[in-house]
């Protein structure tokens, strides 16, 4: 088998993993583009390990470990996101802006929430209370923004 | 050991890895775009299927049943549960993908560019045959290096699974949070009097 097409398919997924890591808002799809980005690299791995016939099989014991920690990741990740969704009432990144820094690039603080609770919080910059006020409204009824049409 | 061959000359191995990998390039292209995010983790679920065929056909088939049973099985089932813990939108839904669309489309065709550019000018026509490697690949070639070369890191990676595990449900505990409800009651006054504060201001 040429070399040129494993390693193109795996450069062509890893592509499209930064596309989906990028582009996606919601932290459970985020989860899926990485898992894209980590199997284009399992895909190298097996490439060269078939490729050069290591006599260690180091490619394969580590797509094999690669897998495992991928997997560790994957329920990490989906952890932080339940705890993400329970404390803001959703599960989308560009909401969790708390380390972001005012206007840079352009970003709003907090964006706009529709009851107008994330404007609020957005003018007490730096009052540490205003917002753990609205995180405790939050964990206690959340209103997930789930726009379905 | 790797010899090179026009790449005019295909093999069936090669039409076959080909039309997976389509399959495979496809379903993930269909992962990170569609609009439903149910339909992009099934998406996914097939990308990774794909892959495991790959495996199969490069000659690594502990690694590809490693794939369908972590991957199809585990990671899988655990994206949907994700999905359905956050309440995720079932169906269609406008706003899975944020303002950065066309930033990340230009970041991914360049990563496609230049890898895909730099990959081809390095291998070339290189060609290797699979079937001389697959004494490497079998459930048994894989364990004996596994225990024999990579025991520590074996090891280690159990006890990384094991910490992630132990973290995984503490952050995920319920009553870990209703426990400090009474520390942060003192904070909530305060916000309430900050919220006061700031409605006289």
């Amino acid at each position: 088998m040429h070399a040129i097409y494993p390693l193109t398919l795996a450069a062509l997924l890893f592509a499209v993993g930064v596309y989906g890591l990028l582009a996606r808002r919601n932290a459970v799809a985020v989860l899926m583009a990485i898992e894209l980005l980590l199997n284009a690299v399992n895909l190298n791995l097996v490439t060269f390990s078939s490729l050069l016939r290591d006599q260690y099989g180091m490619g394969q014991v580590f797509t094999v470990f690669l897998i495992t920690v991928a997997a560790a990741e994957t329920g990490l990740g989906l952890a932080i996101v339940l705890l993400l969704y329970r404390n803001r009432g959703t599960a989308a990144i560009d909401d969790a802006r708390e380390l972001g820094e005012d206007g840079a690039f352009g970003l709003k603080r907090v964006p706009q929430q529709p009851d107008g609770e994330g404007s609020e919080a957005g003018t007490a910059t730096g009052n540490t209370a205003a917002t753990t006020a609205a995180t405790t409204a939050a964990t206690t009824a959340p209103a997930p923004k789930a726009v379905t049409k | 050991m790797t010899t090179t061959r026009a790449l005019g000359s295909t093999t069936g191995v090669e039409i076959t890895f080909i039309l997976i990998g389509l399959l495979t390039f496809g379903a993930a292209v269909l992962t990170v775009t569609v609009r439903n995010l149910v339909h992009a983790a099934l998406w996914l679920v097939v990308a990774l299927g794909g892959l495991a065929g790959c495996y199969l056909l490069l000659a690594a088939e502990f690694v590809a049943w490693v794939q369908v049973l972590i991957y199809v099985g585990a990671v899988a089932v655990l994206l949907l549960f994700g999905l359905m813990l956050t309440r995720a939108p079932i169906g269609r839904t406008t706003e899975l993908d944020s303002g950065n669309r066309w930033a990340a489309a230009v970041v991914g065709l360049a990563t496609a560019g230049v890898l895909v550019s730099v990959i081809g000018d390095a291998v070339r026509t290189t060609w290797f045959d699979p079937r001389q490697a697959v004494v490497n690949g079998t459930a048994k070639a894989v364990g004996t290096s596994l225990f024999r070369y990579w025991v520590l890191p074996f090891e280690l990676l159990s006890v990384l699974l094991l910490a992630a595990l132990v973290g995984a449900i503490v952050l995920s505990r319920r009553d870990v949070s209703d426990d400090v409800d009474a520390g942060t009651g003192i904070s909530q006054a305060q916000a309430t009097q900050a919220q006061a504060t700031e409605a006289e201001a």
